[in-house]
C-alpha cells in the first residue's frame, strides 16, 4: 500500500500570478523544468487575488509546490527553479 | 539522473565574488572616459560632418548621449539593485508596522524607495500591508513613492540634467509621497473607499526560506535585475535621444518660452493633465524632457509633466481599482496632481 502511494504521489506545483508577463514566464520554466527532470506533476494556476493571498505573499508570480510556498517575486533563474522541483521531489 | 542536473555547489571563494565587480567598474569607467572624443570623432571625422551645422550637432549629441545613458544606467541599476537585495517588501512591511500617520508616511515614503517593487505586484503588496494593520496614508506613501522615484528616473535626470535637478526630483518626490499619504489618512473614511473582500481576506502565512544571501547571491540577482531593466528600456532610450537630439539641432531658442515657460501659468496644470493618461517609462520622457527645457520650457513645468506620467498612471490606477473604489481612487488622484501642480510652481517660482 505504502509503495503504490509512493508510486502515485504527484506532485502539484501552482503557479500563483495574476496574468503578468513575469508570471507567463514562471509558468513557461515550470513546465520545462518538470520535463526536463521527468517528474510526475500537475501544474495549476492560481489567479485569484483572495487565493493568492492565501499563501502570504506579497510580491507575484509565486510558486507554491505541495501547498509550501518556495518562491515569491520575479523569476528564478534556471537553477533556482529545478532545484526548488528537485528539493520538493526528494522530500 | 544525468550528471548536468546535479546542483552540488561549492561556496565561491571572495576574491571570485569581488574580483568580476571590480574589473567590470574598471572597464565600466574606461568606457565612460572615451565616449566623449569617440562621438566627436565618429561625428566629425568619419561622417565628416561639420560641427557648425545642425545635422552635425545633432549626430554628435545622439552619439554621445546614448552610450553615456546605457552606461550610467547598466552601472547604477546595478548599484542599487545590490542595495536593495537587503529591503523586500515583507522587510518594510514589519518595519511599518505598528507605525503611525506621520513618522510612518515618512518611513514608507523612504522604503518605498529601496523596496523592490513592481507595480504588477501592486495588488498583493496593497492587500499584505492593509491586513497587516499599516494605516491606509501609510500604504498609500509607499505606493506613489515606489513607482515615481525609481532608479531609471533619478540616473536619466542626473546624466542629462545634473546632480542638482535629480536631487530635486528625489527630495521633492518623496515630499509629495509623504504629504499625499498623510492627506488620503486624514479623509473621513477613507476605508470605506476600500474594496470589501479586501477586509475580509485571510491572508495566509508561509515559511518561505528567508536566509541571509551571499554576496554572490546579491550581486547575481542585481546582475539579472540590471539585465531585465535594460533590454526593457533601451530602444525608449535611443529614441527619446533621438527625438530630443532633433528637437535639440532644429527647433529655435526659445520656441517653447510661451507656452511652457515660467510665465505661462496654465501650464503646470496643463502639463499635469497631459500626463496623466499618457504611460510611458522615464527612460523615453525624459530625454525629450530635456530638450524642452532648452528650448525654454521652465523646469516646474517640465519637472510636473514627468511626474505625472509616472506617477498617475493609468495602467496602474487600473490595477488598484481591484482593490480600491472608483472614489478612492479619484481622491487618490486628485491629491497627487494637486501636490504635483503645487511643486511645479514652486520651482518655476524659485528657480
Amino acid at each position: 500500500m505504502l509503495i503504490l502511494l509512493i508510486l502515485f504521489k504527484n506532485m502539484i506545483i501552482k503557479v500563483l500570478g495574476s496574468g503578468c508577463a513575469n508570471c507567463k514566464k514562471v509558468k513557461a520554466m515550470v513546465t520545462e523544468a518538470v520535463q526536463e527532470l521527468g517528474i510526475e506533476a500537475t501544474m495549476v494556476e492560481v489567479t485569484k487575488t483572495e487565493d493568492i493571498m492565501g499563501y502570504g505573499i506579497m510580491r507575484t508570480p509565486g510558486v507554491v509546490i505541495d501547498e509550501k510556498v518556495v518562491h515569491a517575486g520575479g523569476v528564478p533563474s534556471k537553477q533556482q527553479m529545478l532545484k526548488m522541483i528537485q528539493d520538493a521531489a526528494r522530500v | 539522473m544525468n550528471d548536468k542536473l546535479t546542483l552540488v555547489e561549492t561556496e565561491p571563494k571572495n576574491w571570485q565574488v569581488w574580483l568580476p565587480v571590480l574589473v567590470a567598474a574598471v572597464v565600466w569607467w574606461l568606457a565612460y572616459q572615451t565616449i566623449q572624443p569617440l562621438a566627436n570623432w565618429l561625428a566629425y571625422s568619419l561622417l565628416g560632418l561639420s560641427p557648425e551645422t545642425h545635422l552635425g550637432q545633432a549626430v554628435a549629441f545622439f552619439l554621445y548621449d546614448v552610450p553615456k545613458i546605457l552606461l550610467l544606467l547598466s552601472g547604477m541599476i546595478f548599484l542599487v539593485s545590490t542595495i536593495r537585495t537587503f529591503f523586500s517588501p515583507e522587510r518594510t512591511r514589519a518595519l511599518l508596522g505598528g507605525k503611525r500617520q506621520g513618522i510612518g508616511n515618512v518611513l514608507a515614503a523612504l522604503l518605498g524607495v529601496v523596496t523592490p517593487f513592481c507595480s504588477c505586484s501592486a495588488v498583493p503588496l496593497f492587500i499584505g500591508f492593509v491586513e497587516s494593520g499599516i494605516p491606509l496614508g501609510v500604504t498609500f506613501s509607499f505606493l506613489i513613492a515606489a513607482p515615481m522615484i525609481n532608479e531609471v528616473a533619478l540616473v536619466m535626470l542626473f546624466g542629462l540634467f545634473g546632480w542638482k535637478v535629480a536631487g530635486l526630483y528625489l527630495v521633492t518626490g518623496l515630499a509629495i509621497a509623504i504629504i499625499a499619504g498623510i492627506a488620503i489618512g486624514l479623509v473621513p473614511h477613507v476605508e470605506d473607499g476600500v474594496e470589501d473582500f479586501v477586509w475580509k481576506m485571510v491572508v495566509g502565512k508561509n515559511n518561505l526560506d528567508t536566509t541571509e544571501l551571499t554576496w554572490a547571491d546579491r550581486f547575481a540577482q542585481a546582475r539579472q535585475n540590471t539585465q531585465e531593466i535594460l533590454v526593457k528600456v533601451w530602444l525608449y532610450v535611443i529614441i527619446g535621444i533621438a527625438v530630443g537630439a532633433g528637437i535639440h539641432g532644429y527647433v529655435p531658442e526659445d520656441a517653447l518660452a510661451s507656452i511652457m515657460g515660467k510665465n505661462a501659468w496654465w501650464s503646470v496644470p496643463a502639463a499635469v493633465i497631459l500626463g496623466v493618461p499618457m504611460y510611458s517609462n522615464a527612460a523615453g520622457i525624459i530625454p525629450i524632457v530635456h530638450a524642452l527645457m532648452e528650448k525654454g520650457a521652465a523646469l516646474g513645468t517640465v519637472l510636473a509633466f514627468m511626474m505625472s506620467v509616472i506617477a498617475l498612471s493609468l495602467p496602474e490606477m487600473i490595477i488598484l481599482r481591484r482593490v480600491l473604489k472608483p472614489r478612492l481612487i479619484a481622491t487618490f488622484v486628485g491629491i497627487v496632481a494637486t501636490g504635483i501642480i503645487f511643486m511645479g510652481y514652486l520651482f518655476n517660482l524659485v528657480i
